[in-house]
């Protein structure tokens, strides 16, 4: 318990570091940005109260906010992402999975971590992209970011939850 | 009250969402200058054009109040100027503005074209006036609607103009009144008299198709912002850097009877200034 409490404060330093340092330079254009830092959202464990998730996503997104200077746009779209992951986790978990581990790829298999993971994203970024454009004005250019941003995110997303496979699943057990 | 409780229990998740989430755009739009005003304005929006249906109704029924406001300030307006007119009869009618700068710099010469080719490699036009009416070689000669050239040689009651249809006459342009961006205008490697070649335009230039070309006012040539054509290809690569573009000429060079010689007064001033810069660098 102690443990997973301290790998999430270490997910999110390195993922929020990652995320304001390495990623937020990597994108073409506008099209295609990434913020793979979702994943602190997406691995809390299962279980956690709502009141709890929601402050954390609250708090994430505002971190995120502070070094784009886009004050509660990140925030709005995580707090979404944790609506979605709440409704996920209660119509695909039984109870006793709900207990408290690491919805990972490894602790969950390939399928239900994919889907978990595109839809998440795609939540994310559909509220990140229309609050931080504010209008249905040009709605194809901010859609097809939306798409391609997505897609971007969950390959890299992907690729660091293979890099970090068996160390995971080992934590969690 | 206890099933009040229970429902918010059992779906304790949406509202804690919708609480979040509101706090959320609430600081958006608190501390974000764009959604602020983008809120600002759809209100407006809404609100502006309920407005104005409203008013597009209304005007109907004042036209009959408006006709006579119009009426009665038109008798005001001609009573005023019935008690100027004999008091001032000295002085001329119409009014000069004193711009000497742009009023006073050109002055047009107009000629009619005796000669003229579109079809050869080099395209020249004769005039038929020359030095006794104050032509010049390197005068810039234009028409009612575009560009023709420029005045090459000069005898005493005829001149030859290079035509813009000539490999070597390169006019300066910018691609919009604002001047932001210069090329030169080229016939280019083109065969028809209706179109011609903008040159090196940096890339990070928006170019739209249709937009309109004018003259930069550069040289001394041309005065600025005569129109030249209207662009119709933009993707012709030139170099790393630049591209080229098509330009249909608003120019009519089939059918060309009279032209207009420009003749700048302050040419001389502007080359002698110019020459300075030339002698010290």
């Amino acid at each position: 318990m102690a443990r997973v409490f301290i790998f999430n404060i270490v997910r999110f330093l390195i993922l929020i570091i990652l995320q304001i340092a390495v990623f937020k330079n990597i994108g073409y254009y506008n099209i295609a940005t990434l913020f793979p830092y979702i994943l602190i959202i997406l691995l809390l464990p299962t279980g956690i109260p709502n009141f709890f998730l929601f402050l954390l996503a609250l708090l994430t997104g505002l971190t995120v906010d502070a070094f784009y200077d886009s004050i509660g746009v990140h925030a709005a779209a995580c707090v979404a992402l944790a609506w979605f992951r709440i409704f996920f986790h209660k119509i695909t978990l039984d109870v006793e999975e709900q207990a408290f581990q690491t919805p990972s790829w490894g602790n969950m298999g390939f399928k239900w971590f994919s889907t978990y993971l595109l839809l998440g994203t795609l939540v994310h970024h559909l509220v990140l992209f229309l609050t931080e454009v504010f209008s249905f004005q040009n709605i194809l250019h901010t859609l097809a970011s939306i798409f391609f941003s997505s897609l971007f995110t969950v390959v890299v997303i992907l690729l660091i939850s293979l890099i970090t496979y068996n160390r995971k699943s080992r934590l969690a057990n | 009250m206890k099933n009040l409780w229970l429902f918010l229990v059992r779906y304790n998740a949406f509202f804690w969402f919708v609480l979040f989430f509101v706090f959320s755009v609430f600081l958006v739009v608190q501390n974000n200058n764009y959604q602020r005003s983008a809120f600002v304005n759809s209100s407006n929006v809404i609100v502006g054009t309920f407005y104005e249906n409203v008013n597009s109704w209304k005007e109907y029924l004042s036209l009959r109040d408006i006709n006579q406001q119009l009426a009665d300030e038109n008798a005001l307006l001609r009573k005023k100027l019935q008690n100027f007119l004999p008091t001032d009869s000295t002085a001329s009618t119409d009014i000069h503005l004193t711009d000497s700068i742009s009023e006073e710099r050109y002055d047009f010469i107009v000629a009619s074209v005796v000669n003229n080719s579109i079809n050869q490699k080099s395209n020249f036009i004769t005039i038929d006036k020359g030095t006794s009416d104050g032509i010049e070689p390197d005068m810039g000669v234009i028409t009612s609607n575009g560009i023709v050239g420029t005045v090459l040689n000069v005898s005493q009651h005829f001149s030859t103009i290079k035509s813009l249809l000539h490999p070597d006459t390169k006019i300066s342009v910018t691609l919009d009144s604002t001047t932001t961006a210069f090329g030169s205008l080229v016939w280019g490697s083109n065969t028809d008299s209706r179109y011609a070649m903008v040159r090196d335009i940096p890339n990070h230039v928006k170019v739209h198709i249709g937009a309109p070309v004018f003259t930069s006012g550069y040289s001394t040539k041309f005065p600025k912002g005569i129109k030249v054509g209207h662009i119709v290809q933009t993707d012709l690569a030139s170099g790393e850097s630049f591209k080229d573009i098509r330009v249909l000429l608003t120019t009519n060079f089939i059918n060309l009877n009279h032209v207009y010689i420009v003749k700048d007064k302050m040419s001389t001033e502007k080359l002698e200034l110019e020459q300075h810069n030339k002698d010290n660098g």
